[in-house]
């Protein structure tokens, strides 16, 4: 497979990065909030495939195959106000879960449209975003709580 | 992105299986016209290219794609993701607007014979037009096809072709939603 290069758009990197670790229901239900959604058109999928992860053994070495995941990825077409500029948006995520891939590439694809963006990453991604960060949270706390601390390794560091 | 893309074969598996055993039946019977067709081809192409580059094309076949059919790239790198390959010798699939010369694809190698380019040629009809008569294997005996878009020496340039045998450049001829075959083996001659 050829190397591919980054999206140069951070801001995008960003909301699917969000989309990516939110279920179906959950993106459902924020969009919702935002209010009715769109017709749109399914360009590809949902579909499920297997994609072959790679790693390199400290991030430098020889890069070898960890194995095979499930990705699911779907591509739909939004109308805009104006007749050819369609906004299409795509979403690859981890999973069986064909209702988060439709959802997440409409929302990639109204997050897309100047008109809609600042709506749809209030109503959307920024609830969603704040919902993991605090799951997030709540694991690390739990897992401080059980940190323990060596009494004696600490004083001999102070 | 803003753009118009359409979708590819409505059902994906089914319509491409249909696709392939229709190229593959116009292959193996030089000449016999077959309807394929993708349902929203994208611009510059016809149905029936749109449905032989679902069907054939991915991302381990470099493609040539005619400048004039600019417009459908977008599409094609979308739906079969294809390299895009702006030398006609390195080419795996070529679609052509207009009637390039055989000669400038690549015919493969004794070792290799398959590795030449199929050339996807839009033609304005497979009903009408100049009429040719085809024989070689797949046919028991010759078979008259009328074509509309081929050049006048095209018979010459397929004799040339045709005498590399291994060797040659396959063609695959659309118009609109209908779409015919003629591979290196057939023998072509005005009729």
């Amino acid at each position: 497979m050829p190397e591919t290069s980054a999206s140069p758009d951070p801001q995008r990197r960003r909301w699917m990065a969000v989309l990516a670790r939110a279920d179906g229901a959950a993106i459902a239900e924020r969009l919702a909030q935002w209010g009715e959604p769109p017709g749109f058109t399914r360009l590809r999928g949902p579909e499920s495939g297997l994609v072959m992860v790679r790693g390199r053994t400290g991030g430098n070495g020889a890069a070898f195959n960890l194995g095979e995941i499930t990705v699911t990825r779907c591509s739909v077409r939004v109308p805009s106000g104006q007749i050819g500029h369609d906004f299409v948006g795509h979403a690859y995520v981890t999973g069986r879960d064909e209702r988060q891939a439709e959802l997440a590439a409409l929302v990639d694809a109204l997050l897309q449209d100047p008109d809609r963006r600042d709506s749809v990453r209030s109503a959307v991604i920024d609830p969603l975003a704040q919902a993991q960060q605090q799951a997030r949270e709540l694991v690390a706390a739990k897992a401080a709580a059980t940190k323990v601390q060596f009494f004696s390794m600490r004083t001999m560091r102070t | 992105m803003s753009t118009t893309l359409s979708a590819g074969f409505t059902n994906p598996v089914a319509d491409a299986q249909r696709c392939f055993r229709a190229v593959l039946e116009a292959m193996s019977r030089p000449g016999t016209v077959l309807r394929v067709g993708a349902e929203q081809p994208p611009p510059c192409l016809s149905p029936a290219a749109a449905a032989v580059l679902l069907s054939l094309v991915d991302h381990e076949t470099p493609l040539w794609l005619d400048p004039a059919a600019e417009a459908a790239w977008d599409w094609i790198a979308f739906h079969c993701g294809a390299p895009r390959t702006g030398s006609a010798s390195a080419a795996h699939f070529a679609v052509t607007m207009t009637w390039l010369d055989l000669a400038g694809w690549n015919p493969g190698t004794h070792e290799t014979p398959e590795t030449s380019t199929t050339v996807i040629a839009e033609v304005a009809s497979l009903a009408a037009g100049c009429r040719y008569r085809l024989s070689g294997p797949g046919l028991r005996v010759p078979k008259i096809m009328a074509v509309d878009g081929l050049p006048a020496d095209f018979v010459a340039s397929w004799r040339r072709n045709h005498t590399l045998y291994p060797l040659g450049v396959d063609l695959i001829l659309c118009a609109g939603d209908m779409m015919t075959a003629l591979p290196r083996s057939v023998a072509i001659e005005e009729a």
